[in-house]
């Protein structure tokens, strides 16, 4: 039923017990899959929000985008790209674990969701590599906005991984000790929501962070900057 | 462990029995609302306390040596910020959301209890966080409840040290708590109504919960976000906010940031957080204003229109706070006339509570008078509100104390007129005693006439020119010495409404140690929470098996049936069911 027909019913007619309402039980885990889309929702704003303050921030003449010359560190990017593939290895393991936790093989899930937590990890112990490695280049937290907003956003978007991490180990702690079931694919699909939809965050914030500033312009200028 | 089976749940409910799962550690909704309710009641008399000094200050200068320039801006900012936040939002959504939520949608407790627990630790904690800025070294910031940056973070401002650092993590902490609890409330209305209640049966109450909570749940980010620019700026000499400047003949390591960044952050937090507090206490002044009136609610569709679209311009005004940082001409012409289109729904709903009392048959019981004295308030508040929201007239106003009185009436004494209402209509289900009824008519009496008597002259004091933060006026030649005068009377009035919430919390108490049982249903009100089968409802709320909604929340006076209301709940006949059938015919 849409919004609008929901919102147009005149409830003081027609008095009856309607036997519609959603059910946990007709639909379990239909809660926390609500749930799920309005976290996804409020970390959507939260990112939504940096990338505006960024895109006004880029706008006064201190800031210094992190590629475009040649000395700065993102103008090869290959480090960052070698990240991305560890994340997006991490996704392809969740997808093939859920995949076998819908068949209830129970090897298969295990493996898939072993590989990605490490790749997970993996790609948490590389950002914090590169911290170090432009750190130690001289671009210090505070000496730019560009780069207190590449601390920051990797920052932000690791704790929200981590965050991940935390609830998938969560589920499947239940899971082995409830043993397998093919019920259990719903929330590991609901974990693999979360991540698909955090790699997609990663895929923004990495492209506003390699951004050459004519590019970093356009999209501010676009803002009314 | 006490056992019931239940015919909704395949496992059975476990009825917590020792004292720290029933009270401490619980997950039950109830408890849980009531921990907030003393929490966010106990925080909010220290901001009381804040106000006081402050009008002792104002109205009597150079009589408190104890207050100086420094301690007057602290108990300014503090004030503020606990009441809008910590006191308000807490309560509201925290307390009557968390207490009504489950019992109005016919739910046995919020869908994920454990996280509704943690909520309020979490709550907790951020209040320990701020008032322990009370007992660091140069106390707690005095930045004003708006929290500027350059000024905020910088020698010369009280608590520019350890009191604004605790208040922006005070401030994160708050909103990690609050989004724990938010995607409780959301998720409740959405999944876990009973049978029969479809969302337009639900009672405005939990309409105005429910978009509330999602306008927190999205605006929040924004003071998050601004918290932990700024707390970067203060901790580690990022300059996302801080300009390059110098203080006290000193060049700082700041490099050039934009201080309007934090204020359209700020305000784009700032502007829903209004009604954040304002949607649920339009919901809750509804259900109290039909059940005490007999009548249904007027324009019951209209009612949740507006709290939807309110909620939705909310997110489109928030530069009005600004007009005075200096922007476009044609944004403030646009910010300008949604300010002003957001006053259509508003009007919608004070004229609908206004046809509501309109040949009711009205109770005077201690909630219908709050909830009119809310009627009037807010009026008042939301007038002077159409002043503020042109530019034109904003400019000169903004800094003087026509602006305190406009939002005083229209979020502080407006909300808090609601909250009694609310108060006095569900302790009876809450505790399942009575209060007294003549110690709340004085209690009534003496809030609505007091706040009168605070805010009323203070939109004169306004129009002189009288500056608002200011500490002591000195010689001013604009303000006539009479003003001094007008100063001193607000502040034995507010001192006299301060010191009159006493008496309510004496009716609490005493009512609780009185005794005097409330019984089922004392209101006849339809509303699911009222139909429960023990007073106050036992953990599960409701016995085997959930209500079966059958009506919507307001059928009062319903010409042919045996009491003046339905409940909710009612089992129809089939001989009704046929005839409205016709009806709808």
């Amino acid at each position: 039923m849409s919004l609008f027909s929901v919102l147009g019913e005149k409830p003081w007619l027609n008095p009856s017990a309607v036997l519609e309402g959603p059910d946990e039980q007709a639909i379990p885990y239909a809660a926390a899959s609500t749930a799920l889309r309005f976290i996804m929702a409020i970390v959507s704003v939260l990112f939504f929000l940096f990338f505006i303050t960024f895109l006004s921030r880029s706008q006064y003449p201190d800031f210094q985008a992190l590629a475009g010359q040649p000395w700065q560190p993102f103008s090869d990017s290959s480090r960052l790209w070698m990240n991305t593939a560890l994340l997006a290895m991490s996704c392809l393991a969740m997808h093939i674990g859920l995949t076998f936790a819908r068949r209830a093989w129970l090897p298969g899930v295990v493996s898939g969701l072993g590989f990605a937590t490490i790749f997970a990890i993996l790609f948490l112990l590389a950002q914090f590599a590169l911290w170090q490695e432009l750190y130690e280049l001289g671009f210090y937290v505070g000496s730019n906005p560009a780069n207190s907003y590449f601390y920051l956003l990797t920052a932000v978007h690791g704790l929200h991984l981590i965050g991940g991490i935390a609830a998938l180990a969560w589920v499947a702690t239940h899971f082995l000790q409830r043993h397998a079931s093919a019920v259990f694919a719903i929330p590991l699909g609901l974990c693999a929501r979360y991540w698909h939809f955090l790699f997609v965050v990663w895929l923004v914030v990495f492209a506003l962070l390699t951004s050459e500033p004519a590019t970093i312009n356009a999209l501010a200028a676009m803002c009314g900057f | 462990m006490q056992h019931i089976a239940l015919a909704d749940q395949t496992l059975e409910m476990h009825e917590p029995k020792s004292f720290v799962t029933r009270y401490i550690w619980s997950q039950d909704h109830k408890v849980i609302a009531i921990q907030y309710g003393l929490t966010a009641i106990f925080v909010g008399l220290v901001a009381l306390v804040l106000s006081g000094l402050m009008r002792l200050q104002l109205g009597f200068p150079d009589t408190f040596d104890f207050i100086d320039p420094s301690a007057y801006l602290q108990f300014v900012t503090m004030h503020g910020m606990i009441m809008v936040i910590y006191l308000l939002t807490a309560l509201l959504l925290g307390g009557f959301g968390n207490y009504l939520i489950p019992l109005m949608v016919g739910a046995r407790d919020m869908v994920f209890p454990y996280m509704n627990m943690l909520s309020y630790w979490v709550y907790l904690l951020s209040v320990i966080v701020l008032l322990a800025s009370f007992f660091v070294p140069g106390g707690p910031t005095g930045a004003g409840w708006t929290l500027y940056p350059p000024q905020a973070i910088l020698q010369g401002t009280p608590g520019y040290d350890w009191g604004i650092i605790l208040m922006l993590v005070s401030l994160a902490i708050f909103i990690v708590a609050f989004t724990m609890g938010g995607l409780n409330y959301v998720t409740t209305v959405l999944q876990a109504r009973t049978h029969g209640m479809t969302l337009m049966r639900m009672p405005l109450t939990i309409w105005g919960i429910f978009t509330a909570t999602i306008l927190g749940l999205l605006a929040f980010p924004a003071l998050l976000v601004s918290a932990i620019m700024m707390l970067l700026d203060k901790t580690i000499g990022t300059s996302f906010f801080m300009p390059a400047l110098v203080s006290l003949g000193e060049s700082l390591d700041y490099t050039g940031g934009s201080p309007v960044l934090f204020q359209h952050l700020f305000w784009f937090f700032g502007h829903p957080e209004v009604y954040i507090v304002a949607l649920p206490a339009f919901g809750m002044v509804s259900d109290v204003l039909a059940t005490h009136a007999r009548k249904n609610i007027f324009g019951y569709r209209m009612m949740v229109w507006a709290i939807v679209a309110i909620g939705g311009l909310s997110f489109v005004v928030w530069a009005h706070h600004m007009y005075v940082s200096g922007m476009h001409p044609a944004f403030g012409f646009f910010f300008a006339t949604t300010t002003l289109i957001i006053a259509v729904p508003t009007a919608i709903k004070v004229y609908n509570w206004v046809l509501t009392l309109w040949r009711g048959n009205i109770h005077l019981t201690v909630p219908m008078l709050f909830a009119i004295g809310f009627i009037f308030t807010f009026t008042h508040g939301g007038l002077t509100g159409l002043f503020l929201g042109n530019v034109t007239i904003d400019l000169p106003l903004s800094d003087t104390y026509f602006v305190v009185a406009h939002f005083h009436m229209v979020m502080g004494v407006s909300p808090i007129m609601v909250l009694f209402a609310a108060i006095y209509h569900w302790y009876p289900l809450i505790t399942g005693y009575n209060l007294h009824v003549g110690l709340g008519k004085a209690h009534f009496w003496l809030t609505f006439l007091g706040t009168y008597a605070i805010y009323l002259p203070m939109h004169y004091l306004g129009f002189l020119g009288v500056p608002r933060r200011y500490f002591a006026m000195g010689s001013t030649d604009f303000i006539p010495e009479s003003a001094q005068s007008l100063n001193a009377s607000i502040t034995v009035s507010a001192l006299i409404v301060g010191l009159s919430q006493l008496i309510f919390l004496v009716n609490i108490f005493w009512s609780l140690r009185r005794k005097e049982a409330a019984g089922h249903n004392p209101w006849g009100a339809t509303s699911l929470e009222w139909q429960t089968e023990h007073v106050p409802p036992h953990h599960g709320n409701w016995g085997p098996e959930l209500p079966r909604v059958y009506h919507w929340a307001y059928d009062y006076s319903v010409p042919g049936s045996e009491h003046d209301f339905i409940p909710q709940n009612h089992p129809i006949s089939d001989a009704e069911g046929t005839a409205s059938e016709e009806d709808k015919a």
